[in-house]
């Protein structure tokens, strides 16, 4: 399903919060029907690039989205159709899990949400049954599935996701990165993942840009980075 | 007993309007943290509108009721988006600073238009009394609690089950996560302050009829409001709802049965609530205990 | 360099004691008695500030101290035949003790709790006062004009070879504490005792951690705080003369949060406008329109103009000025 065309581009993308300067110049390009994966380590901009993208800090450079320019605050960046999927997921822990999930459709116009549940609920069986728990009772995995379903539930363009490995035992990450590939390669989704864990992001991915100190210093396929020595020594281990 | 039943019925009544203003201030805290010191004033001049509508210009009252809220709606709305909204960022005491602005401009605003006489305001509901098993129980006071019960339960089936209701809970409780599935916060957030006009307003309207209109109508009401909302939970609605109630029949009990209590001392009682509640369990009734995260 | 910096604020200081040993000769008996309540304000502002602008606990409750402090200086007065001016320090320490006592349970709320419980206290005082009939007089209050025990009050006071009758003698009374207070409140801020008070409003666990007794320092702050408000308070019932449970209502507490967040938390140097604002403001509205309701249009209006104009108050003004001369 990937058409190849370039369906984000950030192009020189600077962002500051106070006085710190967070991005010094970003540059990157996910192509429609690709996982793009952005690594680094902390501090480095990872999460600052994600949310520059859906405007929740204040940046400069140009962000293009389908080929138009993108501009605005997190609510116009939801609508253009991007599902950003913050640190931390992002749940709503006090409303129920279908409060989560209809929350997540509120761009769409539609009356009936059931089909859209439904679908969801083929990449997450056991939501139906917890459908209508507090969110915040869910073990942290659960929380982290139940926040893709809901950015799934927009029918995104894109998917950004801020580091969904963190604070969640290695199985649980495994099984997440393998639904967001399954999501990818089925459904054609268009996947940013901003990620700590260099090892299943570059095994997950089609390409991958690493991020110091607020640039970009490598970029290229995930199996060229898997061979890079520094790629390698720093972030990989070996 | 009869004269038992009587006066729980009374103070229902009171209550309900304790209730009503009570989750206008939940509504706004619980939306934007925030303690509005000018609800009362607010509910104070959306009275007079009425009172002026039904007197002035012979609208008949429940037209005029309606009209009221709207125009109550619209003004909630454009006060949070003209005067607090741009505050927000701040502190919270710039905020409680504009809105003591608010309580001193609309309170003099209110004498200005319509001066500080004294006016009597007639009640919608006829003031004979039925009996219901040997209870003499008012019209006016069934009316008094079936208009906020009614008022209640509209909003709850806005908040459950409507998408604008969820948007409202979602931006309340977590407005950086509810802006990236869209929702406009801004906007939702104003919502909640008009639909507490609109609850100021219905608490006022209910009011007048017995404690008269004068530019001061609703300060006293503003305090049984702050005893109710912290006794039921300062962000909880059911609390807000049922902390009235209580307060309501409490004190109506306490001024009728017990003898140095008396009709002046229900203000000084209600205070007494706030700090006993305070002191004993913060969260109130309905309140989560909050939870310091390091 | 060092020299040079902490010569400016007390250079200031002492262009400020001129300006005011000087004010009186050139303005009316009335402007006097206006100023010397700004130096009322000004002395219970200094407290609140220690309060809310350095521990951050919000107070709608000082009118109340400051009630203890008037009822107290009214009650020796007239009933015990103490002088005037030596009640002010048993107020002082009346009212601080009260205050360090209701800082304990005040421990237990944060925020928006103890601004409903400070609230809910000072709506109740003019009730407790009225209650108390024996003490305080209730309903009628105590009258002070025309006691011996009140200085200046029927004869002119001689003071350094002046003689002063009653408004300019309260003018630089009033003046000479609230400057003696703003001294005494600007060493105890720069000092280690200002400093943890900064770390407790900037973040109570960083401060905890840190080694500092958030308990001790909260409720120093309070007592601290209502020692200057019964200061104040006792002042007010020299000024006015006569106190009575109105004399000290829910809006004057209002008000003196408002001259707090108006001069500027945190900082002493904004509060003379702070004082300045809540002594002129109600004045200066009704020179606007005297029509009924409208001073508080005005008044209403001024305020929340200010909150957008003034973020952080007269302080943050200066502190602009400031920056903006030394380029």
């Amino acid at each position: 399903m990937s058409s190849g065309d370039v369906l984000l581009r950030l192009d020189g993308v600077e962002a500051r919060y106070g006085p710190v300067q967070a991005l010094r110049g970003i540059s990157l390009e996910v192509p429609e029907g690709a996982v793009v994966a952005v690594l680094g380590a902390n501090g480095a901009g990872k999460t600052t690039t994600l949310r520059a993208v859906s405007g929740t800090v204040r940046r400069s450079g140009t962000i293009q989205f389908a080929g138009k320019a993108l501009h605005g605050g997190p609510e116009a960046v939801a609508r253009a159709g991007i599902a950003h999927v913050p640190e931390g997921r992002g749940t709503f822990t006090e409303l129920t899990v279908v409060e989560n999930l209809r929350l997540g459709a509120y761009t769409r116009r539609e009356r009936s949400l059931d089909a859209d549940i439904d679908r969801v609920s083929k990449w997450f069986p056991w939501i139906p049954d917890r459908a209508h728990q507090p969110a915040g009772t869910l073990s942290g995995g659960e929380q982290q599935m139940l926040a893709v379903a809901r950015a799934l539930m927009a029918r995104p363009r894109l998917l950004m996701l801020d580091e969904p490995s963190l604070g969640l035992a290695p199985m649980i990450v495994r099984e997440i990165f393998r639904i967001v590939r399954e999501l990818n390669e089925r459904e054609g989704l268009t996947v940013l993942v901003v990620e700590q864990d260099a090892r299943i992001a570059l095994q997950s991915a089609d390409t991958a840009y690493v991020l110091e100190v607020g640039r970009v210093a490598l970029a290229g396929p995930s199996d060229e980075l898997r061979e890079n020595e520094s790629v390698r020594r720093s972030y990989l281990g070996y | 007993m009869a004269d038992f039943m009587q006066q729980v019925v009374v103070g229902l009544s009171s209550g309900s309007i304790y209730a009503s203003l009570a989750l206008a201030l939940v509504l706004i805290h619980r939306a934007t943290g925030v303690i509005n010191f000018a609800q009362g004033e607010m509910a104070t001049f959306s009275t007079y509108i009425a009172w002026t509508l039904t007197t002035n210009h012979g609208w008949s009252y429940w037209p005029a009721f309606a009209a009221t809220l709207i125009l109550s709606f619209a003004g909630g709305v454009a006060i949070h988006q003209g005067v607090i909204r741009p505050n927000e960022k701040g502190s919270v005491l710039r905020v409680v600073i504009v809105t003591i602005g608010l309580l001193l401009a609309i309170n003099g605003l209110v004498t200005l238009i319509w001066s500080g006489e004294v006016r009597a305001v007639q009640s919608p509901f006829p003031t004979r009394t039925i009996d219901i098993g040997g209870v003499a129980i008012s019209i006016q006071d069934i009316g008094t609690i079936g208009v906020v019960f009614a008022t209640v339960v509209v909003l709850w089936l806005l908040f459950q089950y409507t998408k604008v209701g969820l948007a409202m809970r979602a931006a309340a409780v977590n407005p950086a996560e509810a802006r990236l599935v869209g929702v406009r916060v801004a906007w939702m957030l104003s919502l909640g302050w008009g639909l507490a006009a609109v609850l100021g307003a219905i608490s006022g309207m209910l009011a007048a009829p017995s404690v008269f209109l004068d530019p001061n109508l609703m300060a006293a009401l503003l305090i049984y409001a702050f005893a109710a909302a912290v006794l039921g939970g300062i962000d909880s609605p059911i609390g807000a709802v049922v902390g009235g109630l209580v307060l309501g029949v409490g004190l109506n009990l306490l001024g009728t049965y017990v003898d140095f209590v008396g009709a002046d001392l229900r203000l000084p009682g209600a205070l007494l609530v706030i700090l006993v509640v305070l002191l004993v369990k913060p969260s109130g009734i309905f309140g989560k205990t909050e939870v310091k995260r390091v | 360099m060092r020299q040079a910096r902490s010569f400016a604020p007390i250079a200031a200081f002492a262009a400020l004691t001129v300006v005011v040993a000087v004010v009186p000769s050139f303005v009316s008996a009335f402007r006097a008695q206006q100023f010397a309540y700004v130096a009322i304000y000004l002395i219970a502002l200094i407290g609140l500030n220690v309060l809310t602008g350095y521990t951050g606990q919000i107070s709608l409750g000082h009118g109340a101290f400051m009630a203890i402090g008037g009822y107290t200086t009214a009650i020796l007065v007239a009933d015990h035949g103490v002088k005037d001016v030596w009640t002010i320090p048993i107020a002082a320490v009346l009212t601080g003790v009260v205050g360090f006592l209701f800082g304990i349970p005040a421990l237990r709320l944060s925020g928006l709790y103890l601004a409903l419980a400070t609230f809910a206290i000072a709506v109740s005082m003019p009730a407790v006062i009225k209650r108390f009939e024996g003490f305080t007089g209730g309903g009628s209050g105590i009258n002070l004009f025309g006691l011996p025990d009140l200085t200046a009050s029927l004869t002119p006071v001689t003071i350094l070879g002046q003689e002063l009758t009653f408004n300019d003698w309260l003018y630089y009374l009033c003046w000479t504490i609230a400057l003696a207070g703003y001294v005494v409140a600007w060493l105890l801020l720069r000092g280690r005792t200002g400093r943890a008070f900064r770390a407790v409003r900037d973040s109570e666990t960083a401060a905890q951690s840190s080694g500092v007794s958030l308990p001790r320092y909260k409720t120093l702050a309070f007592g601290i705080s209502a020692a200057y408000a019964g200061v104040a308070g006792s002042l007010f019932a020299i000024a006015t003369t006569f106190v009575n449970p109105d004399t000290f209502p829910i809006a004057l507490s209002i008000l003196l949060l408002v001259g707090v967040v108006v001069g500027g938390l945190g900082s002493l140097v904004g509060l003379i406008a702070g004082a300045v604002f809540i002594q002129f403001l109600p004045i200066w509205s009704q020179e606007v329109s005297k029509s009924p309701g409208a001073p508080a249009v005005v008044s209403g209006v001024v305020l929340i103009a200010l909150m957008f104009v003034l973020p952080m108050g007269f302080a943050g003004l200066l502190a602009r000025l400031r920056t903006l001369t030394k380029r």
